[in-house]
């Protein structure tokens, strides 16, 4: 317990990390996903495929190697910098990868969503003029994000946790990294361990109680 | 518009159509004049919601030509949203926006589509919620709401894009039996305003009373064209006096 209280500062310092990745990524893969879901469902077939391409691929690569391109191939050899700071560069280089990545989840789960809503939604905006893009974000999209509150619950949830291989994009930070650090002077600490543990659950156990909540306020009576 | 009254609102030419292997349209001559209250009857699985359903192309096409005002129906991007603005369309299970309330559904396109003035379009829909006889529902969602008052809702929705034609597919089928005539008095109204109108319907009521025109469709085809007397009492066709002594007679 002595250790937890110890190094209790330096492990809280690396999970704030944790919590604003999780803030950046759940922001940018929402977004992500939702333009990933439209060119997926698009009348354009170029765009169909693309949107599909992408998620069959990122979504079907381990992180850890989504995570190692995005800092040695997009940083390192292609060039992309955010900052000068190695810190403030990693931070946004597991960002980048971790979006990228967790947006075709959100995009698979809004896909589900999309076909809770039933085709006579689609065809009556149609009916009064609404172009295919006011049809998907005024009529389709609102019914579909709602059908789906809970399963977002869990992406992001998962998206949470995975801030913790950040150190996979060279990114020597967060909770998980700071605890393997600590380890090695004191050696395994059980309380560490759960300590962690239990920061987790903090975090992830209201979002999967809320979105639980809110998946019943907002269904769609039909 | 010159000579504006002389051209049909809609003209279908040489019109086919294919699903899979069958032929559901089948060398379609029809037009619809302005004013003109055409009702489609015939047997299910005959084309006539196809039909209804291609003037504003919510169906496609695979041969013929449909013009609309005098001009070929355009094949999509904006040109296809202005012209589906300005055909009305009531489908058999009303198709109301599902998460929006039932004045939000009435003012959705003409804020959306014609680019009105909030304050303006609510004003206009609650007039024709109560021209339909539902303005003190305006708060409500469609779930919340009877088939009838759904479907006149939906009639609402129609008319506040101020549509040169408004297309009924089996506008009453889903409907409980007693929701029926509610429905059936609106679009009477309707007709009676002038409105023209494209209704596909099994109710030879609506027919007899409101039509100018009956059009026959079976397998596919225009099998009789006629006034609604001629055809309920004097049907000139085999297929149509056969189709209506199976349901005229009780």
């Amino acid at each position: 317990m002595n250790e937890l209280i110890e190094y209790g500062p330096a492990l809280w310092e690396g999970f704030v990390q944790n919590l604003k990745l999780s803030a950046v990524c759940a922001i940018m893969a929402l977004v992500l996903g939702t333009v990933l879901v439209s060119m997926r469902v698009s009348p354009t077939p170029v765009l169909r495929a693309a949107g599909a391409a992408y998620v069959n691929i990122v979504r079907n690569t381990p992180l850890t190697l989504v995570l190692a391109f995005s800092a040695l191939g997009l940083s390192d050899q292609v060039g992309l910098v955010f900052s000068d700071d190695p810190a403030i560069n990693g931070f946004w280089l597991v960002a980048l990868g971790l979006s990228l990545y967790t947006a075709t989840f959100v995009c698979e789960a809004l896909r589900a969503g999309i076909n809770t809503v039933p085709f006579g939604q689609a065809e009556a905006a149609r009916a009064i003029g609404l172009t295919f893009f006011q049809s998907l974000t005024l009529i389709i999209l609102p019914q579909a994000f709602r059908a789906v509150v809970a399963p977002l619950g869990s992406v992001m949830i998962a998206m949470i946790k995975n801030t913790t291989v950040a150190v996979a994009a060279g990114y020597l930070a967060d909770v998980a990294f700071v605890m393997k650090d600590t380890f090695d002077t004191t050696g395994v600490s059980i309380p560490i361990f759960l300590g962690i543990v239990v920061a987790f659950m903090a975090v992830t156990l209201p979002i999967g109680f809320l979105t639980g909540w809110l998946s019943r306020r907002l269904a769609v009576a039909r | 518009m010159k000579n504006g009254d002389a051209v049909p609102l809609v003209k279908l030419e040489n019109v086919n159509k294919h699903f899979g292997e069958l032929h559901v349209l089948r060398d379609i001559h029809l037009t619809v004049d302005r004013g003109e209250v055409l009702v489609v009857i015939g047997p299910s699985g005959g084309g006539k919601s196809t039909l209804c359903r291609t003037m504003n192309r919510l169906e496609t096409i695979d041969s013929g030509v449909i013009t609309f005002d005098g001009r070929p129906l355009p094949a999509e991007g904006k040109p296809l949203a202005k012209l589906r603005s300005e055909v009305g369309m009531v489908f058999q299970s009303f198709n109301l926006f599902a998460h929006k309330t039932i004045l939000e559904n009435v003012t959705l396109g003409p804020i959306k589509v014609r680019g009105q003035d909030r304050k303006a379009a609510e004003q206009r829909g609650l007039e024709l919620l109560e021209r339909v006889g539902i303005a003190s529902q305006a708060g409500k969602y469609p779930a919340q709401l009877s088939g009838g008052q759904q479907q006149r809702t939906a009639i609402a929705r129609a008319l506040a894009m101020d549509p040169k034609m408004i297309l009924f597919d089996e506008p009453t089928s889903a409907l409980d039996p007693e929701m029926v005539q509610e429905v059936l008095d609106v679009m009477i109204g309707l007709a009676r305003d002038g409105m023209t109108m494209v209704v596909v319907t099994h109710e030879m009521g609506f027919a007899r009373r409101a039509a100018n025109r009956v059009v026959f469709m079976a397998d596919g085809q225009v099998v009789e064209e006629n006034t609604p007397d001629e055809f309920f009492t004097n049907a000139r066709t085999d297929r149509a006096k056969d189709f209506l002594s199976k349901i005229l007679t009780h």
